[in-house]
């Protein structure tokens, strides 16, 4: 594990995990994870369907109770002072937890009222929220005629009317158009430069990780497998990616390209060969004479820094993409969604 | 612990809901109306041993038929928390600061609410068949028995609906226990008049008390002393709202 996870914890962190693991019978879906979120930090948790993210937040939300290890949010165990954790958070959930049959100003009356924030206040915030997420126009509609997109404002709205010191977001903008995701990632920032408001989100859209996080987590099958930020961790490939497409035999390139002490990986994903080296500018001519040499035709090639999917791919040995769609993460994502219900 | 406005907040969501939901009220109450007109008519000459000669079979039965009212409402309302864990709304409330008995109040003060009302919709309706109302006052006293009928099976939905996950098993607890529960209560027939050994369950089943109460202040007859029955229906339903705000604090939620 990297070393800034085991930092020691100071009284700026808002949120602490210690060993946290939820096992569900036989499958441990989180994995003794020890990290620390400091204050008014906008922290990733990034990973494939199934990872554990999810399991993660309902721990630390107090809806589920782990396993084993423990955890704080501005002080407060989740197991020992649940009610002085819900006072401190909110949360986006990912799948719909509005009341359809309510509309949604009374969604949000109804949440501000359960927090105990009077009339006048109430209205104020209402007013507020709704204006930041443009649905104040549609605040007296019943939510059940609401879009999906409408929805996961509402609920956005809903997150942060109290305030809160800590904010989730689980998979804030899954499902959303490009549009509306992006204007959700300028509140989120804004949110939290504004009001200092720690905040804490899963995903597994590389570019929201990249674009919104001071720092990320990397999680595989219930493991932090990498700590860092963004930055620091597309340095961990240590060179620039050149991904060229090929034709024919590219199977001969590759050993002739692992024995090169420049090039420090190298995958093929079917006909495309992803190769990081240093320099990369000077050495693109170089790959090309390799190519002809062995006898493979190129038909396209790029250069760019490295960014956080080649990281993964660097780090887990396949792309987020991959990972999901194999027959495998999906079983395993189902069991895990039945066991968590 | 208790938090007065959270309870009111779950109250008045239920409220808002149950007047919107036009269908819902509909559909809650034709059961125990086609109970009321096909058994009221069709037993209507029925004399049943060991009732008075002067109360007719359907002045009997209304009172059965307004705790049925009572029982479905209350059992349904009360596994209605399984519809909030499907659609997610339960995650919502259980991470806000509400304690977990306020939750529980709340639940409860917004299904007796709409109980009650669907229950004296019953008991109205009742007259258009031939129904003799008794006075207001007895009319008062018979909503605080409704009350605690109400509660109690609110709670028992509330504690089954604890240990469900999800709404599969919805059919199998209104056969094996939503239905003995009224059948073994008497709504139907005098309980005295099933063999000894049914008659044993028919005396573990609250519902039976609740009937028997009913009937004590809305046709001036019942088979027990009324202060048994409302001190049977005060204890249980004290017990099962310390049972139920139990099982919801012990539990998770997903």
């Amino acid at each position: 594990m990297n070393s800034r996870t085991t930092m020691e914890h100071d009284s700026l962190d808002a949120i602490i995990l210690n060993g946290l693991t939820k096992k569900f019978r036989d499958l441990t879906a989180v994995d003794k994870v020890t990290l620390s979120v400091k204050s008014g930090e906008l922290f990733g948790l990034l990973g494939p369907n199934g990872a554990g993210k999810t399991t993660i937040i309902n721990m630390l939300t107090t809806l589920m109770i782990p396993t084993s290890g423990s955890a704080t949010i501005t002080g407060h165990d989740i197991e020992k002072d649940p009610e002085g954790v819900r006072r401190s958070i909110g949360i986006i959930f990912q799948d719909p937890s509005l009341d359809i049959g309510l509309t949604g100003r009374e969604n949000l009356d109804f949440h501000a009222m359960m927090y105990g924030i009077d009339a006048a206040e109430r209205k104020k915030r209402i007013g507020e929220v709704l204006a930041v997420v443009g649905l104040t126009e549609k605040a007296d509609v019943l939510v059940e005629n609401y879009s999906g997109g409408m929805k996961r404002r509402l609920e956005i709205a809903r997150g942060l009317i109290h305030h809160p010191q800590v904010l989730f977001l689980d998979e804030p903008t899954l499902g959303l158009d490009a549009q509306t995701r992006r204007k959700i990632w300028d509140h989120i920032r804004d949110l939290n430069k504004k009001y200092a408001m720690t905040i804490i989100l899963t995903t597994h859209y590389m570019e929201e990780a990249d674009y919104l996080c001071h720092r990320i987590a990397i999680i595989d099958h219930g493991r932090i497998i990498a700590l860092d930020t963004p930055d620091g961790l597309k340095k961990l490939l240590q060179g620039d990616v050149v991904t060229l497409g090929v034709n024919g035999e590219a199977a001969s390139l590759v050993p002739v390209l692992q024995e090169k002490p420049w090039i420090r990986e190298v995958n093929l994903h079917n006909s495309n060969l992803t190769i990081t080296v240093t320099d990369g500018e000077k050495r693109v001519p170089e790959l090309f004479a390799l190519a002809q040499l062995s006898g493979t035709g190129i038909t396209s090639v790029s250069l760019r820094k490295p960014s956080l999917e080649d990281v993964f791919i660097h780090l887990t040995g396949s792309s987020i993409r991959e990972q999901e769609g194999t027959l495998h993460s999906h079983v395993h994502a189902g069991m895990r969604r039945r066991m968590m219900r | 612990m208790i938090q007065p406005a959270a309870i009111y907040v779950l109250w008045l969501r239920e409220m808002l809901k149950f007047v919107r939901a036009k269908s819902r009220m509909i559909g809650a109450i034709a059961m125990p109306v086609f109970m009321l007109v096909f058994l009221g008519l069709g037993f209507r000459r029925v004399e049943f041993p060991g009732l008075p000669p002067e109360i007719g079979y359907l002045q009997y039965l209304v009172p059965g038929i307004v705790g049925m009212t009572l029982l479905f409402t209350g059992a349904f309302t009360g596994m209605s928390v399984l519809m909030d864990r499907q659609f997610g709304f339960l995650k919502e409330v259980m991470v806000t600061p509400v304690s977990r008995v306020s939750i529980v109040l709340g639940r409860i003060a917004g299904g007796a609410s709409t109980s009650i009302i669907q229950a004296l919709m019953m008991l109205f309706l009742s007259v258009f068949l031939g129904f003799a109302l008794p006075s207001l006052p007895m009319i008062a006293a018979s909503a605080v028995i409704m009350l605690l009928i109400s509660v109690i099976f609110i709670c028992i939905g509330l504690i089954l609906s604890s240990f469900m996950k999800d709404i599969h098993g919805f059919n199998t607890i209104t056969n094996f226990i939503i239905f003995p529960i009224f059948l073994l209560s008497g709504a139907l027939f005098p309980v005295q008049n099933l063999p000894v050994a049914i008659q044993v369950f028919a005396y573990l089943d609250p519902l039976t008390y609740g009937v028997d109460a009913l009937r004590g202040v809305l046709i001036g007859y019942a088979a027990f002393n009324i202060w048994l029955d409302l001190a049977v229906l005060l204890l249980t339903s004290a017990a099962l709202v310390f049972a139920s705000g139990y099982c919801f604090r012990k539990g998770e939620v997903l």
